[in-house]
């Protein structure tokens, strides 16, 4: 049916019906002999399997695998080598995000793609086709939709003030408004609350109840289990295989990885020597404030700061790399009292800070590995021996298990191997190491392996902490745990006396003693 | 398999290019032939003017010297991803700078006076560099913003003292201050306007930028904060200072082009001692991109251009402001190819 068509419908206001009678809501995907190279790399390597109309289709695979190449292949973020595309049996060429949502191909990315100074109504009606925005009938069709899927969203909030979950709900609802007939959800389930992901679970079950596909990227297991109906599993930028659900997380493991994981032993490796402490903190972020009357963590502990997203755990992290300074208090480091110091002097003192935000914070786009680790390498010369360092980076990245070419520019590194790099730019020895998710969007074996390096760390006497929406996380290798809520923290609990249950109460702000209250 | 991949795109890229140069020619000959006159005349005009007599050919060489000079100092304001419009300024404040010592100091032995007005260029071209980059780094003012500003200022300045304290004795006029006594100029090859000394210097720049870019630690920490300010600062690198140095190191070299113009060119203080030679760098230093030798290329055929288009109103009563022209659309057009390529290259065709 013609925009044409579509338009009459909006100018009589019937907009909410537009979804029925937009034609057929179901569409056939066939990927045959994808092929995709970044350099040397091959991200997919003759890739063909068919998504049939209506299922939820799981895309699994361990980082660099080559699942968010593919799918941004679907979407038109990238262009495919070889290869072709089907839909509905029809051969097509997707060249942009735009001819992708034209083909109704829609992608919801791990980090949603919003304007958030805008509102959501606003947010809502970009993209849609013609010249004249009509807010009216916008509103009507942004009601409807979030109707259909019970989402809370108000339309004329900021984006800024919403949480991760409810900007994908948004995101979700604009595809869908634009006509998206095959949804591509790129780890939906990083970063959001139980309740929105069985929200998102609900939804995308109606949806492809309605005929629509569903392809869902995830590392977690038991989310794709309960939600997909197949599963493909990419190894290496080629097919592993596929499976059929319900299944048993052994057998998909064993096609993900090639072979069995075990989890790593969790000694602790607390000392007496305090190393970090702080005393009537007052601290001030963009959005939300922290106050710490006294906090005392020792040598070789892991501290894990368990809450939702935003509720000032990076806050806190940033303050003890030095990066944000705190209006009130005092900062002790190793002895050190650094409250008021620079952040080279913290680095001096043994701190290091690894980022969430990969490239936009923790690496530079446009330099490669063996650049970084020149920069990272102090020197008393003025000019760089380029040879001893590419010496240094074979060595680093068979050590640290990266990926890619001492030449490989960082912005084309997998996620996991951005964060395995990150992580080999951190010092040797470090008193304290503030992370921000060490393992988001790593798989499982990744996710291991950067864990086995920090508890080797610890051993050696680093202090870690770490902030993580991953509760098993935060339970499987800290010593105490912090629990953040709206500028509140949590006295530091014992894990011992934690249960997964408790800390998810606690995350909901029913807190049983404060470190908040403050002279 | 893949080598001939990346083999292809290269091909593709170099062909690209010389369709940019090639349409660049053909929107240039269109000009001339709208303008009445032959193109074959025209080229033809142009290289009899740089090259037909030594005087002429030497002309190409004081006229590459500040090209090669600004074009070094933008290659660092570049790789710290700044727009360094200022130059022009700091070039005519360095000229301003270099006039000081050769205004005050006239009893001192010729060549050490000389050296002094190199330093001296040097170190106003810096300090004016140092100006923008501080309204840059701590006003947060745009650096383009801040750059052209000073320009205006120092061309108030420039006009100022021509029309001021150094007018020529009775007779103030735009075409500046009293001419320097002979032995204060600038030693040349025979009785041309080339000298073995600013061409010298310029190539030694020119090398030390290649040093400096490819393999020192300022040039990867500068290229580092370049390309991500944030991560640089986390990973420990102080943004201000590179900054800053990038900035006075462009002001520096700029400073000292503003010198040979005064001692080397004009041997006066004259408004407009750049010529424009500063925003030709930057057109040159945008070609350039991050290879450092391809400057000297570049800029040697953008003086011939410029030298070989003053004889066109001579012999062809046209405009010599063409080679302005040429030299426009041979930059927006390469300019335009590299954009092109990097469509092709995203879309993968």
């Amino acid at each position: 049916m013609s925009y044409l068509y579509i338009d009459y419908f909006e100018e009589l206001g019937l907009s909410r019906f537009l979804w029925l009678h937009k034609g057929e809501d179901t569409m056939n995907v066939e990927f045959q002999h994808i092929s995709k190279s970044f350099g040397v790399l091959r991200a997919n390597d003759d890739i063909s399997f068919k998504i049939k109309a209506g299922s939820i289709h799981g895309l699994l695979g361990e980082n660099g695998a080559g699942k968010s190449t593919l799918v941004k292949i679907l979407s038109g973020f990238l262009f495919r080598d070889r290869g072709t595309i089907l839909l509905d049996g029809q051969p097509v060429s997707i060249r942009s995000p735009w001819d992708g949502i034209r083909f109704g191909i829609g992608m919801l990315h791990q980090d949603p793609l919003d304007f958030p100074p805008m509102t959501v109504l606003d947010n809502f009606m970009i993209g849609k086709p013609g010249w004249l925005t009509r807010r009216h009938q916008a509103r009507q069709q942004f009601n409807y939709w979030i109707h259909q899927f019970n989402f809370k969203l108000d339309a004329d909030e900021l984006v800024t003030d919403l949480t991760v979950g409810e900007r994908q709900q948004l995101e979700i609802v604009r595809l869908l408004s634009l006509g998206v007939k095959t949804l591509i959800l790129d780890e939906p389930t990083t970063g959001i609350s139980a309740v929105q992901k069985d929200l998102l679970f609900a939804a995308v079950r109606q949806l492809a109840q309605k005929g629509q596909s569903i392809i869902f990227v995830s590392h977690k297991l038991e989310d794709v289990n309960s939600l997909c109906d197949r599963l493909t599993v990419m190894r290496q930028g080629k097919i592993a295989g596929h499976l059929t659900t319900p299944c048993q997380d052994s057998a998909v493991i064993q096609l993900i990885f090639d072979r069995e994981l075990s989890l790593p032993v969790k000694s602790s490796t607390r000392q007496e020597e305090t190393l970090l402490e702080l005393t009537n903190i007052k601290v001030q972020g963009d959005r939300i404030g922290l106050a710490i009357s006294h906090l005392a963590i020792s040598r070789g502990e892991v501290i894990g700061l368990a809450g939702l997203e935003g509720n000032g755990q990076q806050l806190l992290l940033q303050m003890c790399a030095g990066l944000v300074k705190p209006t009130k208090g005092t900062i002790l480091i190793h002895h050190q009292d650094l409250t008021s110091r620079p952040y080279k002097d913290y680095l001096k003192a043994g701190v290091g800070y690894s980022p969430a935000d990969r490239l936009g914070d923790g690496l530079i786009p446009g330099l490669s590995i063996h650049e970084h680790l020149a920069l990272r390498t102090p020197s008393p010369h003025w000019f760089i021996h380029w040879k001893h360092i590419l010496e240094t980076t074979h060595h680093i990245i068979e050590l640290f298990n990266i990926r890619g070419k001492p030449h490989t520019k960082v912005e084309h590194l997998s996620g996991g191997n951005q964060q395995r790099t990150q992580i080999a730019l951190l010092p040797i020895p470090l008193n304290v190491l503030l992370m921000e998710h060490p393992t988001r969007g790593l798989d499982i074996e990744s996710g291991l392996w950067i864990w086995q390096q920090l508890m080797s760390r610890c051993e050696g006497g680093t202090t870690i902490l770490f902030m993580s929406s991953d509760l098993d996380e935060i339970m499987q290798y800290s010593d105490r745990v912090l629990v953040f809520c709206g500028g509140h923290v949590s006295e530091p609990i014992e894990v011992t006396s934690l249960t997964v249950e408790r800390l998810g109460r606690l995350i909901g702000g029913r807190f049983e003693n404060e470190l908040t209250t403050i002279a | 398999m893949n080598s001939l991949f990346n083999q292809e795109l290269s091909h593709r890229s170099s062909f690209i290019g010389w369709v940019a140069i090639l349409a660049a020619l053909f929107f240039t000959c269109a000009i001339i032939l709208l303008s009445g006159s032959s193109p074959v005349a025209v080229f033809h005009s142009i290289i009899i003017g740089a090259f037909a007599t030594p005087d002429r050919f030497a002309r190409v060489f004081t006229t590459l010297v500040p090209l090669l000079l600004c074009g070094c100092g933008l290659m660092f304001t570049f790789t710290a991803g700044l727009y360094n419009l200022g130059i022009e300024g700091q070039i005519a404040f360095g000229a301003i700078a270099a006039m000081v010592p050769l205004q005050l100091g006239q009893s001192l032995p010729a060549p050490f006076l000389l050296l002094l007005a190199i330093v001296a260029g040097a170190a106003g071209g810096m300090l004016w560099g140092l100006l923008a980059g501080c309204l840059n780094v701590f006003g947060r003012i745009n650096e383009i913003f801040a750059g052209l500003g000073l320009n205006f200022a120092v061309d108030g300045l420039a006009l100022y003292l021509v029309f001021g304290p150094w007018k020529r004795p009775g007779v103030a006029s735009m075409s500046g201050t009293e001419p320097l006594p002979e032995f204060l100029w600038l030693p040349t090859i025979g009785n041309t306007d080339a000298s073995l000394i600013s061409i010298s210097i310029a190539i030694i720049a020119l090398y030390c930028t290649f040093l400096i870019l490819r393999g020192s630690y300022f040039g990867l920490r500068l290229r580092a904060v370049g390309s991500n300010l944030r991560a640089s600062y986390v990973l420990g690198i102080s943004s201000i200072q590179q900054l800053l140095s990038a900035f006075a190191i462009c002001g520096g070299l700029a400073g000292v082009a503003g010198a040979f113009q005064v001692i080397g060119v004009f041997h006066r203080l004259i408004p407009n001692i750049s010529s424009n030679l500063g925003f030709l760098a930057l057109l040159v230093a945008m070609l350039a991109r991050t290879k450092v030798w391809v400057l000297l290329p570049i800029a040697l055929f953008f003086s011939v251009l410029t030298v070989g288009s003053l004889q066109l109103p001579l012999e062809l009563s046209l405009e010599s402001s063409l080679s302005g022209i040429l030299q426009g659309t041979l930059v927006l057009f390469i300019l335009l190819s590299r954009g092109l390529n990097q469509f092709f290259n995203q879309r993968g065709v």
